[in-house]
């Protein structure tokens, strides 16, 4: 059922496709996350804002991802843009929500002790709010990661697609191989990023590990 | 011609409203695709996750399988359960069930889960059977997080129901998939617009029906952004 000789002979090809598959997701992702970074800071202040802006990234997140990406074709073609327009949209919604809730979630005492400290409205947010906020945010960042590894595979249909395009063309020539190698490379994929990311948040966050006071 | 001008003209066309292969046929197979998928998740989930939240047994299990899942591309499944099942309804509802029972199972479980101990301390002081607590306090209580897991579900599988197309079903997502093959940009755009109306549609409606399902009293207590995880 598996041809084991093709996966031994065709290595290359499958590392190349992981390295595609894990490219995409990264700059999706780090693109999203500065995107959603500038907006969190915009509307933080200006509550008013956070409905409308959470409104315009949640249709973007509504629009099922083939119906993007072939919106994008006919302006951007079948290339890596169009890809990462579509991938970075789809985070903006889940990064926006976690990165506004972490910072709801810091307390008024809180600020207000860091206020008395003499800190300044930007010292703030940069070593205070934002670090209190970190689980959370990196909680939306696995959320985000997770998502964007399984629309990396619908890419394949514009020609990118790293695993997705491995198992099309699996899929195209009726050679099953190609289809169980992309399933299980993508979901060992998921899944060993997401544990990366838990991890990274919790040495970049050894305040959360403890318990109150 | 440009995109806009064979977009309308390509909707305009009667001939794309009519028989097997028009507007009105795939979106049915769309709407009977993603109905069934639907039907069945909640039908597997509901039940599981009420159990699993009103008794708190087998809770990590419930939230790794519903995590695993998560991790579980629907294109992926899709294609590996092609060579399996072939042309047909069952690859694709398959795939479109494993795609929901993630967010329902996990939304049911937390939403139970969530609900004030005080509150079912209470009913259970008041003489309430189990049941009474599970219907009566829990479920009201919860219910603005199990329809929130119920309308992501439902707003993934119209979305993920496009992509049967792929493997030779029908739906909305013929028109997009030929439309590629077949260089029509005019029907690609169509098919995307028609797809992408659908699910805003289903997302509102779903958000509307929360609205009108939840107490009002539930609904006062929820005001605050809810993180992802």
């Amino acid at each position: 059922m598996i041809r084991w000789d093709w996966i031994f002979d065709n290595l290359d090809q499958i590392a190349a496709s992981v390295a595609e598959h894990l490219i995409l997701t990264i700059l999706a992702v780090w693109i999203g996350l500065a995107i959603s970074l500038v907006a969190g800071l915009l509307i933080y202040d200006r509550r008013r804002l956070y409905g409308p802006t959470a409104g315009f990234f949640g249709i973007l997140y509504t629009i099922p991802s083939l119906a993007l990406f072939a919106f994008l074709v006919p302006i951007t073609g079948l290339s890596l843009t169009s890809a990462l327009i579509g991938l970075v949209s789809y985070t903006l919604l889940i990064l926006l929500r976690n990165i506004m809730a972490g910072l709801d979630a810091v307390t008024p005492e809180t600020r207000e002790a860091a206020e008395a400290m003499g800190l300044s409205r930007a010292q703030r947010l940069v070593r205070v709010e934002l670090p209190l906020a970190l689980p959370v945010i990196v909680a939306g960042i696995r959320v985000a990661t997770v998502t964007t590894i399984g629309l990396v595979m619908v890419t394949a249909l514009i020609g990118q697609g790293g695993l997705g395009q491995l198992m099309l063309r699996g899929f195209n020539r009726s050679f099953p191989t190609m289809i169980y190698v992309g399933f299980v490379l993508t979901v060992a994929l998921a899944i060993g990023l997401d544990l990366l990311l838990a991890w990274i948040g919790r040495v970049a966050t050894p305040w959360a590990r403890k318990g109150p006071g | 011609m440009d995109i806009v001008s064979q977009t309308v003209g390509w909707l305009a066309d009667p001939a794309n409203w009519q028989g097997s292969a028009g507007i009105p046929s795939r979106l049915v197979e769309h709407a009977l695709l993603s109905g069934m998928a639907l039907a069945v998740a909640l039908a597997v989930a509901v039940p599981i996750g009420l159990y699993v939240g009103h008794t708190g047994r087998g809770g990590t299990a419930a939230t790794n399988v519903a995590g695993l899942g998560r991790a579980i591309p629907s294109y992926a499944l899709l294609l590996l359960f092609f060579p399996i099942f072939g042309f047909g309804l069952v690859a694709p509802l398959l795939a479109l069930v494993l795609l929901a029972l993630p967010a329902i199972l996990a939304n049911v479980y937390v939403g139970l889960r969530g609900v004030d101990r005080e509150l079912v301390d209470a009913g259970r002081g008041m003489g309430m059977r189990e049941s009474e607590i599970l219907i009566g306090v829990e479920l009201p209580a919860a219910l603005p997080v199990i329809l929130a897991g119920i309308r992501t579900a439902a707003v993934a599988i119209v979305a993920t129901a496009t992509l049967a197309a792929l493997i030779g079903g029908g739906g909305l997502g013929r028109f997009i998939v030929d439309g590629f093959a077949l260089q029509d940009d005019g029907m690609l755009v169509s098919g995307a617009l028609l797809v992408a109306i659908l699910a805003v549609v289903v997302e509102r409606g779903f958000t509307l029906a929360e609205r009108r399902l939840v107490s009002p009293a539930v609904r006062a207590g929820s005001t605050h952004l809810v993180p992802l995880a």
